[in-house]
C-alpha cells in the first residue's frame, strides 16, 4: 500500500508546527470585512459635499465624545477580561465582560440617541440628500457590527454563569475580543470621516 | 487493502433507500460529498444557462428575426450571464477545491466541515431565488419578471422608475446570498491550506493547485466585499429612498461603474486561476516531468492577482475617464500579460522534451494553450484605448471574454473532469465520447465565437435582439448559431460520458495516470476519511518519491536550498 511507504520516519521525528485555524479563519474574515467597509468609506468620502439639499454635516453632526470614550475603552476591558480568564479568576472576568457589555451597550444606545435626534429634530433621514444616505449607511453598517458583537458577548456571558464556559474556551473568547478590536479599529476610522474630515 | 474493502461497504451497503440517500446528502458535512454536490448542481446551472445562450444564438441566427421578444432577449443574457459566472463558474471552482485541496495536503477534512455544508446551501438557496424571480418578481400593475438589466447591472437601469417590479431585487438578493456562501467557502479552503497540512508539505512543496486555489480565495476574500457593498447600496436606493445611484439627487452612476469592476475584474481572475490550477497539476502528468519553474509559477500567480486588483476601470475607458486614468488602466492591463505569459511558457517548457501522452485531459489542456493565448491576445489589443473606444460594447469584446471562460477556464476545468473523475468514481470516462466531446465543443467554439471577432469588427453591438440584413453581419452570425448547436451536442456528451461511465467505466484503480500527488495516494473514490495514516512528504513530487525509491526528488529540491 503507496499509504504505508508515505511514512518517512527521519521526517517524521522533526517537528511539525502549523497556525491555529480559529486564528486564520478571523483575520480572513476580518480582512473581508476590512474590504467591505472600504468602499462604504470610500462612498461617503467621494459624495462629501456633493448634496443638491441641505441639511451639511455641519449643521446637524456633533461630535459623540462620550460614545467613542466608551467604545475604547470596551477595547481594554475585553483584554484585561480575557487576561482575568486566563488567568482563572473567573469573579473578575465575569465583572469585566459585564463591564464590556454595559460600555457597548451605552454605545449603542448613544447612537440611537443621535439619530432620533437627527430623524426628529434636524429633518436628516436616510432619503433626504446624499449626505443622509451616505452617512445612516456607513454608521449604520458599523452599528451593526457592534450589535453582532453585542450578542457575542452576550452568549460569552450567559455561559459564563451557567458555567459551561471552560477553559478550553480560552482561545474562542480570544477570537471575540479580536472581531471586537476590529469593531472599535472601524470605529475610529468612522469617526474620522465622519465627524472630523465630513463636518 | 483494509481500507478499500471498508470504502467498497459503505457505498454499496444494500437496502439504503433513496429517501436516506437524499437525507445523507441534506446532512453530509463530508468535503468530499460537498465537493461532488457543488460540482453537480453547477453542471445543472451550466446546462440552463448554456440553453439560454443556445436561444440567444437562434435568435441571432438571422436578421430580423422573431424567435425571442426584445424583453425576453434581454432576460436571456442577463440571466445568461449571471448565471455562469455565480452559479456556475464560482461554485465549480469552490467544488474543485473542496474535494482536492484536502486530499492534496493529506488531510481528512477541511478546518470547519459545518461551515462548509453552511457555503453550499447558501449557494443553492440563492441559485434557487435567481432562477424563482421568473415566478416571484412580478410586482404591481405585472410588471418585472426576471432580471434584465445585464450582469454588470449599470445605474439607472436598475433604479426603481427603470426597474419596476422586484427583478432587480432578485437579483441584489440572491447574489449577496451566493456571496457568503462563495465567502465562507472561501475562508474555509484558505484555513485548511494554511493550518492543515500534513507532516513535511510546506508551502514550498504544496501541490500547484492548492497555490492556486489558496490566491484565488484570498482574491474571494478582497473583492467579493465591492460587489456586496455596491449591492447593500443599490438596495437602499430601491428600498429606503436613498441616492448613491440616482444622478437626479447628485449620486453618480458611474460609482456604480467603479464598484461594480473592483469586483469585476478580479473576479474574472478569480474564474481563470483555477483553471490554471488544473493546467498545472494536469501537465506535468502528462508530459511525465514535474513543472518546469514551480516558484516562478507560484509568484506569478501572486502577481496576476496583485496586479489585477489595478486594472478594473478598463472595463470603463468609453465611460469618459481623465487621459492619466486612461493611461494608468491601460499600462496597468498591459501588465498583467506578463506573469500570465509566464505561465504559458512555463506549461510549454513542461511539455517540451517531455514524454506527452495524449490522453483526454491532456487534449483539453492543449486546447487551453491555443485558445487562451489568442484570448489573451485580444486583451492585450483592447487594453490599447483608441482600439477600445472603437470596439466598446461590440462583439469583438464578448469574443473575448468567452475565448478567456470557455476557450481558457471551461477547458481546463472539463481537462479537470476527466483527469479527476476516476479519483471521484473509481471508474475513468470514457476516451471515445470524450474525443466526440473534445472535437464537437472545439469545432463548435471556433465556428461561434471565432466569427464574433470580426462581426465585432464589422460594429455589430452587443445585447442587440436583432439587426436589419445587408450590414455584412449574416453569415457570420448565422455560422456563430450553427457553432452553438455543436458545442450543446458536446456538451451532451459530455453528460452521457459521465452518467454512463458511473456504471459501465473502465475501473481506474487508485491511481490511473501514474501522477504524484497526494490525492492519487489513497483508494478510488476515497474513504471517508481520506488517509488511513496520515501521510509524511519530502518533495513536491510525494508519490515520485515512493515509486522511484532510488532517484526521489527530494534528493534535488533539498540540495537546492
Amino acid at each position: 500500500m503507496i499509504n504505508e511507504a508515505l511514512l518517512h520516519p527521519n521526517v517524521a521525528t522533526t517537528e511539525w508546527k502549523l497556525p491555529s485555524s480559529r486564528k486564520v479563519a478571523i483575520v480572513c474574515l476580518i480582512l473581508t470585512e476590512t474590504c467591505l467597509f472600504s468602499i462604504f468609506v470610500v462612498a461617503y468620502l467621494f459624495y462629501l459635499g456633493k448634496s443638491l439639499t441641505g441639511p451639511t454635516p455641519r449643521e446637524v453632526l456633533e461630535l459623540p465624545v462620550l460614545s467613542t470614550i466608551c467604545l475604547l475603552s470596551s477595547s481594554i476591558t475585553i483584554v484585561l477580561a480575557e487576561r482575568a480568564f486566563k488567568n482563572e479568576r473567573d469573579r473578575l472576568f465575569k465583572f469585566l465582560w459585564l463591564l464590556t457589555i454595559v460600555l457597548a451597550a451605552i454605545f449603542l444606545s448613544m447612537t440611537a440617541r443621535e439619530w432620533h435626534t437627527l430623524i426628529y429634530e434636524r429633518g436628516l433621514t436616510i432619503s433626504t440628500n446624499l449626505f443622509g444616505t451616505t452617512f445612516y449607511s456607513l454608521v449604520g453598517l458599523h452599528a451593526s457590527h457592534v450589535i453582532v458583537g453585542l450578542c457575542l458577548l452576550l452568549l460569552v456571558f450567559i455561559f459564563s454563569l451557567t458555567g459551561s464556559l471552560t477553559q478550553m474556551h480560552r482561545e474562542r473568547i480570544q477570537m471575540i475580543s479580536w472581531y471586537w478590536h476590529f469593531v472599535d479599529a472601524v470605529w475610529v476610522v468612522v469617526f474620522t470621516v465622519v465627524y472630523v474630515i465630513g463636518r | 487493502m483494509a481500507i478499500q474493502e471498508i470504502a467498497l461497504t459503505t457505498s454499496r451497503a444494500p437496502g439504503i433507500s433513496l429517501v436516506d440517500r437524499l437525507h445523507g446528502l441534506v446532512v453530509t458535512v463530508d468535503h468530499k460529498k460537498l465537493g461532488l454536490m457543488y460540482i453537480g448542481t453547477a453542471l445543472v446551472f451550466l446546462v440552463v444557462a448554456g440553453l439560454m445562450a443556445v436561444a440567444i444564438r437562434l435568435q441571432l441566427a438571422v436578421p430580423n428575426n422573431t424567435l425571442l421578444e426584445p424583453e425576453v432577449f434581454n432576460r436571456f443574457f442577463t440571466m445568461h450571464g449571471t448565471a455562469m459566472v455565480f452559479l456556475v463558474g464560482m461554485p465549480i471552482i469552490a467544488g474543485l477545491g473542496n474535494y482536492l485541496v484536502p486530499l492534496m495536503i493529506g488531510t481528512r477534512d477541511m478546518a470547519f466541515p459545518r461551515l462548509n455544508a453552511f457555503g453550499y446551501w447558501m449557494f443553492v438557496f440563492g441559485a434557487l431565488l435567481l432562477y424563482f424571480s421568473y415566478l416571484g418578481a412580478p410586482g404591481l400593475n405585472g410588471h418585472g419578471s426576471a432580471p434584465d438589466v445585464g450582469w454588470f447591472a449599470y445605474a439607472p437601469l436598475t433604479g426603481r422608475a427603470f426597474s419596476r417590479g422586484h427583478s432587480t431585487d432578485y437579483w441584489i438578493l440572491s447574489l449577496l446570498l451566493t456571496s457568503v456562501g462563495s465567502t465562507v467557502s472561501a475562508i474555509n479552503v484558505i484555513v485548511t491550506a494554511l493550518t492543515m497540512r500534513c507532516r513535511g508539505l510546506t508551502l514550498m512543496r504544496m501541490p500547484l493547485f492548492v497555490w492556486m486555489m489558496l490566491v484565488t480565495n484570498f482574491m474571494i476574500l478582497l473583492a467579493l466585499p465591492s460587489l456586496s457593498a455596491a449591492q447593500l447600496m443599490l438596495l437602499v436606493d430601491r428600498y429606503l429612498g436613498g441616492h448613491f445611484f440616482d444622478t437626479q439627487s447628485g449620486g453618480s452612476a458611474v460609482l456604480w461603474q467603479h464598484f461594480f469592476w473592483i469586483f469585476g475584474h478580479p473576479e474574472v481572475y478569480i474564474l481563470i486561476i483555477p483553471g490554471f490550477a488544473c493546467m498545472s497539476e494536469i501537465v506535468p502528468v502528462f508530459s511525465r516531468k514535474p513543472i518546469f519553474g514551480y516558484p516562478i509559477m507560484v509568484g506569478a500567480t501572486t502577481m496576476i492577482a496583485i496586479i489585477s486588483f489595478g486594472v478594473w476601470a478598463h472595463h470603463m475607458f468609453a465611460v469618459g475617464m481623465t487621459s492619466v486614468g486612461n493611461t494608468f488602466f491601460a499600462i496597468s492591463t498591459m501588465l498583467v500579460g506578463v506573469p500570465t505569459g509566464i505561465k504559458i511558457f512555463n506549461w510549454l517548457g513542461t511539455m517540451y522534451g517531455g514524454k506527452i501522452r495524449l490522453e483526454v485531459p491532456m487534449i483539453f489542456c492543449l486546447g487551453f494553450l491555443f485558445q487562451f493565448l489568442i484570448a489573451g491576445l485580444t486583451g492585450v489589443m483592447l487594453a490599447v484605448v483608441p482600439f477600445n473606444w472603437q470596439l466598446t460594447d461590440s462583439y469583438f469584446v464578448v469574443a473575448h471574454f468567452h475565448y478567456v471562460l470557455i476557450g481558457g477556464l471551461l477547458y481546463a476545468l472539463f481537462a479537470g473532469f476527466y483527469y479527476w473523475y476516476p479519483k471521484a468514481f473509481g471508474r475513468l470516462l470514457n476516451r471515445k465520447l470524450g474525443l466526440c466531446h473534445f472535437w464537437l465543443f472545439t469545432i463548435g467554439f471556433h465556428l461561434t465565437f471565432d466569427t464574433m471577432h470580426f462581426s465585432g469588427l464589422l460594429g455589430m453591438p452587443r445585447r442587440i435582439f436583432t439587426y436589419d440584413p445587408g450590414r455584412g453581419w449574416e453569415t457570420l452570425n448565422l455560422i456563430g448559431s450553427v457553432g452553438a448547436i455543436f458545442q450543446a451536442v458536446g456538451v451532451l456528451f459530455l453528460a452521457i460520458n459521465i452518467l454512463r461511465s458511473l456504471r459501465h467505466g473502465q475501473r481506474a484503480g487508485n491511481d490511473p495516470w501514474d501522477a504524484w500527488t497526494l490525492e492519487w495516494a489513497t483508494t478510488s473514490p476515497p474513504p471517508v476519511y481520506n488517509f488511513e495514516t496520515a501521510p509524511v512528504v519530502r518533495s513536491r513530487r510525494p508519490l515520485w518519491d515512493v515509486k522511484h525509491p532510488e532517484d526521489p526528488d527530494w534528493k534535488y529540491e533539498e540540495s537546492e536550498n
